[in-house]
């Protein structure tokens, strides 16, 4: 089993499908309920096939911050830059394989928007790092 | 895949009831609280091994419990010192009975919320060492690894272990925390209850102990109702799907009337001591809302006459002064309820859904529906980020 990092972004992302972006507050209320309960689904899925680790959603409020120096508060940078990448949540699954990980990903990515199309929302796929070198037998 | 849950053994419940009392029992002794909370741990776990052995149980498990657990404490003080270890006496009392039992359950209390500790250490001690949940179940109702909240828990006690006590029941200090608990479980929406820890049950029951402990303190009996009052509403607040249902669109024949009558009852016989304070303040909003067979028939006059209360209970309490100014908005129009809210500081919590609020009470949809998203780019959690993106989303609809 390998373990990967579907996430979801606020922006920063590669060019959308066309007619996919409009923001969630000019939907109607019943195409944001659908969209959510999607993502219930999606993880109510990982969970009965034994592959779910976690999720969680990020607030866009946000700031950099980094040492000050000795003695000095932490400096800090923000709020975000409209034209930073910005993080929206992400899921933390294990699978069997990387090809399981992209399906898993593009179901996700499937999640219904405006008029219940899918968003076709990219879903940046990232592997972790293991701690050890894998032993297998 | 899922093993068949396993039976459940007749004395798990009595162990989770029995530990924090026998705790009770070892410090009323004298025992230092943090050494002895590691000795009832210690004796607990010896029971889950023994009794579970045909005829392992003990005809007086209590008893037992106290046996086994105050010879772990000797152990441990021996260990830690010799001189020490003089000093205790070996004590053989009779069982306490219901008076002692409550005023250690406030001897408890007191030591778990002491005011040398964090609220998030304080809510963790109180759960374990007085409500009984594992560290393993402390660890999942707050969504950390369990070796995180082993260790914070740890700490806590180090942290009061070096505090000094002298009469037990700063209750102020009970009354934070217990509500702590409970606005934990209650934000937590139905995900908070799926792994069998219920937050805001937990609070209530802790919060009745705390009540028949102290049963003059008006205070106590007022967080109680405010507690009781918000729970009664707890099955109307989300929807199957896990969506926020706000107060004045809840279906409001699946309040909970019995928790509602209770926690009345309880309400005015606090007030009637004439002792006011701000959670019998808070509940009497709660049980006004809750009186009303609809939304509209909400006496908002003595809301804000409440909210008033508050307010000078609570001098510049943001919050306070935030749902003030809507209740304000409910009695001299929505326009001079705005009017409040925008002289707040923009970072009270929840200024943009209040003014959202009161904007499309006005009839001014266009600025709802911007102070709804403005809402919720800054909400705290998923459920109400939801509820407000769908707020802002309904009010564009109705605007068109």
């Amino acid at each position: 089993m390998a373990k990967y990092l579907l996430l979801k972004h606020y922006r920063g992302i590669p060019e959308p499908v066309p007619g996919t972006d409009v923001p969630m507050d000019r939907w109607t209320p019943e195409e944001v309920t659908a969209h959510m309960e999607f993502m219930g689904t999606v993880i109510d899925d990982l969970k009965e096939r034994g592959e779910f680790v976690d999720a969680q959603a990020l607030s866009p409020r946000g700031e950099f911050v980094r040492y000050g120096g000795e003695g000095r508060p932490p400096v800090t940078d923000g709020p975000f830059a409209e034209t930073k990448d910005l993080i929206a949540g992400w899921m933390a699954i294990d699978v069997e394989s990387q090809d399981r990980a992209y399906e898993a990903a593009a179901y996700l990515s499937s999640a219904p928007g405006p008029g219940g199309r899918p968003l076709h929302e990219w879903i940046e796929v990232r592997p972790f790092l293991t701690d050890d070198a894998e032993v297998t037998g | 895949m899922s093993e068949p849950p396993r039976p459940d053994r007749a004395w798990d419940g009595t162990l989770r009831d029995l530990g924090p009392q026998v705790l009770g029992v070892l410090v009323r002794r004298g025992a230092d609280f943090a050494t002895a909370e590691d000795a009832v741990q210690e004796a607990l776990l010896e029971a889950v091994r023994r009794w579970d052995a045909p005829g392992g149980a003990p005809s007086d498990p209590k008893g037992w419990l106290v046996t086994v657990a105050w010879r772990k404490f000797v152990d441990a003080r021996r260990s830690a010192s010799s001189r020490t270890q003089r000093e205790i006496r070996m004590t053989l009392e009779p069982p306490p009975g219901p008076t002692e039992q409550a005023d250690d359950t406030l001897l408890l209390l007191s030591r778990c919320c002491h005011p040398a500790l964090s609220p998030a250490s304080a809510v963790a001690l109180t759960l374990r060492a007085v409500g009984g949940l594992t560290t393993a179940q402390v660890a999942r109702a707050f969504l950390v690894p369990e070796a995180t909240m082993a260790q914070r828990i740890s700490r806590a006690k180090k942290t009061v272990a070096g505090e000094r006590f002298g009469e037990p029941g700063d209750v102020r200090a009970v009354l934070r925390v217990l509500y702590l608990v409970f606005n934990e479980g209650f934000t937590g929406g139905p995900t908070g209850r799926a792994d069998g820890v219920d937050l805001a049950a937990e609070a209530i029951r802790l919060t009745r102990q705390l009540v028949d402990a102290v049963p003059d303190d008006a205070e106590a009996a007022g967080l109680l109702a405010l507690l009781l009052l918000h729970h009664a509403r707890r099955d109307a607040r989300t929807t199957a799907a896990g969506e926020l249902v706000p107060l004045d669109r809840q279906d409001r024949s699946r309040w909970d009337t019995a928790a509602i009558a209770e926690a009345v009852a309880l309400l005015q016989r606090a007030l009637a001591r004439d002792r006011l304070g701000p959670y019998q303040a808070q509940a009497a909003i709660a049980a006004l809302h809750d009186d009303a067979a609809t939304a509209e028939e909400t006496d908002w006059p003595q809301v804000l006459e409440w909210y008033d209360e508050l307010d000078r209970l609570e001098p510049r309490n943001p919050v306070v002064a935030l749902n003030r100014a809507v209740a304000v908005g409910h009695v001299d129009g929505p326009l001079a309820g705005l009017r409040l809210v925008e002289a707040l500081p923009a970072d009270v919590p929840r200024r943009d859904a209040a003014a959202a609020y009161l904007h499309e009470r006005a009839g001014d949809l266009a600025a709802a529906a911007r102070r709804y998203a403005l809402a919720a780019d800054v909400a705290t959690s998923t459920a109400e980020r939801t509820h407000l993106t769908t707020q802002a989303a309904r009010v564009r609809q109705q605007s068109g």
